[in-house]
C-alpha cells in the first residue's frame, strides 16, 4: 500500500485518502492520489512548471478548490499534473493555498480516467494522533 | 448502507419509502426485485429519500430501474419542483450536464460493414477526438463560444457540420432557448474552448451498432428502423470541462448565498427557482446544454466523412436525448395542469404521442427513448407513453448503471482479456486506453435487458428495437 494515498470502494466514482505529518502534505498527496486515477503519474515527465494560488472560506473549501484549480488546468492547457511543489497554506481572514505545480502535455501519456469534478462528498479533514506522532489524513470523492 | 429503510412493495415493479420525518413526498423506486437488491448495496434509497425532503416537491422522488448512488441525488433519479415555491439544484442535473445520446440510422447493412470495418472504425478513431487532455480539432475563439451556447447545434449546422435535418430531432431542437452564454464563467470558457467537438473519456462512447431484434415494426419503421441487421450508430457525450465547470460553479455560489446545514446533505445544495441565483444557475445549464448539442452535431459530421470516405452510404438522425437535465415542463398535478422544473438525472424524458415538445415527424407516435447499454451489451430503443407523463413526469431509464466499482473492476479485468473476450461476441474495440476499457468491462454494469424489460413492464418507455454493438470506440 502506499503510504501518501490510497483508494477505497465506490460504485460509481472514485474515492481516495492522502495522508501526511502536516496539512501541506496532505495537500499535495490528494493532488497526486486525484492525478494517478487519470494515469501512471510516476511516468510523466515534469517540464512544465507553474504557480497555482487559491482561496477558501474553510479548509474543505481550500481543498475543493486547490483540486478543482488543477483540473481546470488540465482541460484549458492539456497539462497533466505529476508533481507538487513548495506547497503553503496560510490562514488571514480566509485560508489561502500557494504552490508550485509542474507536469507534462497530457496527449503524451495513456490517460485511463476523466475526473470531472472534485466533490464535498464524504469529504473530510482530520487529524489523527498515535503516540506522539500526529498525521493528517483527507478523504475525497471525485466525480468520474 | 441503504438496506435499514424501509421499503413497502406497492405492485409488481413499484415500491414506495412512505413519507417520514422530513420528507415532504413519498419516494417511489420502479424496479424488480433484483435491481432494488442492487440499490440496496449502496445509498440510492437514503438519497431518493433525500431529495424527497427538498422544498416544493411534487407528488413523489422517483428511481428509476437504473438508479445508483450518485453525487446528492441518485443517479436515474427524478423530481419536479413547483415554479413558484422550489429549487433548482446543481445535484439534480450532475456534474456533467446533458450528458446525452444520439442514434444514427444508416442505409447499410451489417453484411456490408463487416467488408470494410476495421477501415471504417479506424478513421473514426482518427477523425473523432476522444481521451483526456487531448481536445478537439477545431480552434475556435471565445466570442464563437458564446454563439456555441447560445445556438447549440444549430450553430454547428451553420458551420458546415451537419444539415438542418439533424437538430430538427434532436431534443429541444439541439438548442435550450433559454441558454445565456453570460452566465458561463470566464473559467468555465476556457475548459471548453478547447474541448468543443470531442468525445471525452470515461463511460462516453461512439458504438456502430446492427438491428438484433425489433419489438414493434409500425413504430420502428416510423422512427427509421426498417429490418434486422441494419446499422445503426450511437454517441454519448455530454458537454465536457465546460458543463463541470458550470455546476462547480454555481454549487459554490449556492453555498455562499444559502448554506447547507438545513439540507438532509450537502450536496443538495439548491437555490430557489424563482431566485436570481437559480435563474442564473438555469440559464448556465441551459448553455452547457447547448455545448453538448454542438458537440454531437460536430461528431455526427465527421461520423459522415468517415464513413463515406470508406463506402458510400446515407447516416440520418433518428433522434438524440438528454440524460442530464432540468427542465421547465407542463404536467399534471392533483388533476391540474402545472409548471413545474423537472429535474431528469440519468434519466430520459419519455413523452407520449400529442406532447409539443417532440418533433412534429414522431408527435402521432410517441418520442424515441434512446437508452445505451454498457460497452459490448445490447442498446435499446423504446418510445415514451402517456402512462410515463402520469406516473414519472414523462421519464423513463438512461442505461445499464453501475454495480461495481472501478478499483473492482481493475482487481477482476484486464483491458486485453476484456478486449478478447468481447473479439469472441465479434465486437472490435479501440481506444486510447486498455486500463479504460477495463474498467468499463461490461461486468461492472447492471443488466440492460433487465433494467428496459422493467420501464416496459411499468409503462414507462415501450420496447421498440434492440441493437447490438459491432464496433466501439471508447472515449
Amino acid at each position: 500500500m502506499n503510504e501518501k494515498y490510497y483508494y477505497l470502494e465506490h460504485t460509481a466514482d472514485a474515492k481516495f485518502q492522502a495522508c501526511g505529518s502536516n496539512m501541506e502534505e496532505a495537500f499535495k498527496n490528494a493532488a497526486l492520489a486525484m492525478f494517478n486515477i487519470m494515469c501512471d503519474i510516476d511516468r510523466i515527465k515534469n517540464e512544465k512548471e507553474m504557480e497555482v494560488k487559491v482561496e477558501g472560506d474553510d479548509l474543505k473549501a481550500l481543498l475543493y478548490n486547490w483540486l478543482e484549480e488543477l483540473l481546470f488546468i488540465l482541460d484549458s492547457k492539456n497539462i497533466i499534473i505529476g508533481e507538487v511543489k513548495n506547497l503553503k497554506i496560510s490562514k488571514m481572514e480566509n485560508y489561502r493555498l500557494e504552490a508550485v505545480v509542474n507536469g507534462d502535455d497530457a496527449g503524451k501519456y495513456e490517460i485511463f480516467n476523466e475526473v470531472k469534478a472534485v466533490t464535498y462528498n464524504e469529504m473530510f479533514i482530520k487529524e489523527e494522533v498515535i503516540g506522539e506522532k500526529k498525521r493528517i489524513i483527507i478523504q475525497v470523492v471525485v466525480d468520474l | 448502507m441503504g438496506n435499514n429503510i424501509e421499503i413497502k412493495r406497492t405492485g409488481e415493479y413499484e415500491w414506495r419509502i412512505p413519507r417520514i420525518g422530513n420528507m415532504k413526498v413519498d419516494a417511489i423506486i420502479y424496479a424488480s426485485e433484483k435491481l432494488i437488491k442492487d440499490m440496496q448495496k449502496d445509498i440510492t434509497l437514503q438519497q431518493i429519500k433525500n431529495v424527497a425532503m427538498l422544498s416544493g416537491i411534487q407528488k413523489y422522488a422517483i428511481a428509476l430501474p437504473d438508479a445508483h448512488q450518485g453525487y446528492g441525488f441518485p443517479i436515474g433519479g427524478v423530481a419536479a419542483f413547483d415554479i413558484n415555491e422550489g429549487i433548482i439544484s446543481p445535484g439534480g442535473v450532475g456534474y456533467d450536464i446533458n450528458c446525452s445520446v444520439r442514434l444514427l440510422k444508416t442505409d447499410i447493412s451489417i453484411k456490408e460493414f463487416l467488408k470494410y470495418r476495421h477501415k471504417i472504425l479506424e478513421t473514426i478513431f482518427r477523425n473523432v477526438p476522444s481521451g483526456v487532455g487531448r481536445g478537439g480539432r477545431t480552434r475556435i475563439t471565445k466570442d464563437e463560444l458564446k454563439d456555441v451556447l447560445e445556438k447549440g447545434a444549430k450553430w454547428a449546422v451553420d458551420q458546415g457540420y451537419g444539415k438542418e435535418g439533424d437538430w430538427k430531432k434532436t431534443e429541444e431542437n439541439g438548442c435550450m432557448g433559454d441558454a445565456k452564454a453570460d452566465e458561463v464563467s470566464e473559467k468555465a470558457i476556457q475548459r471548453g474552448l478547447p474541448q468543443l467537438g470531442s468525445l471525452g473519456a470515461g463511460n462516453h462512447f461512439l458504438e456502430i451498432q446492427q438491428v438484433d431484434k425489433i419489438y414493434n415494426e409500425k413504430i420502428a419503421r416510423a422512427f427509421g428502423i426498417s429490418y434486422e441487421g441494419q446499422i445503426t450508430i450511437m454517441v454519448h457525450c455530454g458537454s465536457r470541462g465546460l458543463g463541470h465547470q458550470v455546476a462547480s460553479d454555481y454549487i459554490r455560489l449556492m453555498e455562499k448565498e444559502y448554506g447547507f446545514k438545513h439540507l438532509p446533505d450537502r450536496e443538495l445544495i439548491n437555490a430557489p427557482i424563482q431566485s436570481k441565483l437559480g435563474e442564473r444557475y438555469y440559464r448556465a445549464m441551459c448553455a452547457a446544454a447547448n455545448f453538448a448539442f454542438a458537440n454531437k452535431q460536430m461528431i455526427t459530421h465527421w461520423l459522415r466523412e468517415s464513413f463515406n470516405g470508406v463506402i458510400s452510404c446515407k447516416i440520418d438522425v433518428i433522434y438524440d436525448v438528454c440524460h442530464n437535465i432540468a427542465k421547465i415542463e407542463k404536467h399534471e398535478v392533483d388533476g391540474e395542469l402545472k409548471k413545474v422544473c423537472v429535474h431528469r438525472k440519468g434519466a430520459t424524458r419519455s413523452f407520449g404521442p400529442g406532447r409539443e415538445e417532440i418533433p412534429e415527424m414522431y408527435r402521432e407516435i410517441g418520442q424515441p427513448v434512446i437508452i445505451p447499454g454498457s460497452m459490448g451489451t445490447a442498446s435499446y430503443l423504446l418510445v415514451g407513453t402517456k402512462k410515463a407523463e402520469q406516473i414519472s413526469f414523462g421519464s423513463t431509464a438512461h442505461g445499464a448503471g453501475r454495480v461495481k466499482s472501478r478499483a473492482a473492476a481493475l482487481r477482476e479485468f484486464r483491458g486485453n482479456e476484456v478486449r478478447s473476450e468481447l473479439a469472441k461476441k465479434d465486437i472490435e474495440i479501440i481506444s486510447t486506453s486498455w486500463k479504460s476499457i477495463a474498467e468499463e468491462a461490461p461486468q461492472v454494469y447492471k443488466d440492460i435487458d433487465e433494467v428496459v424489460r422493467v420501464s416496459h413492464g411499468v409503462g414507462i418507455g415501450n420496447l421498440v428495437a434492440r441493437f447490438i454493438p459491432v464496433s466501439v470506440m471508447k472515449g
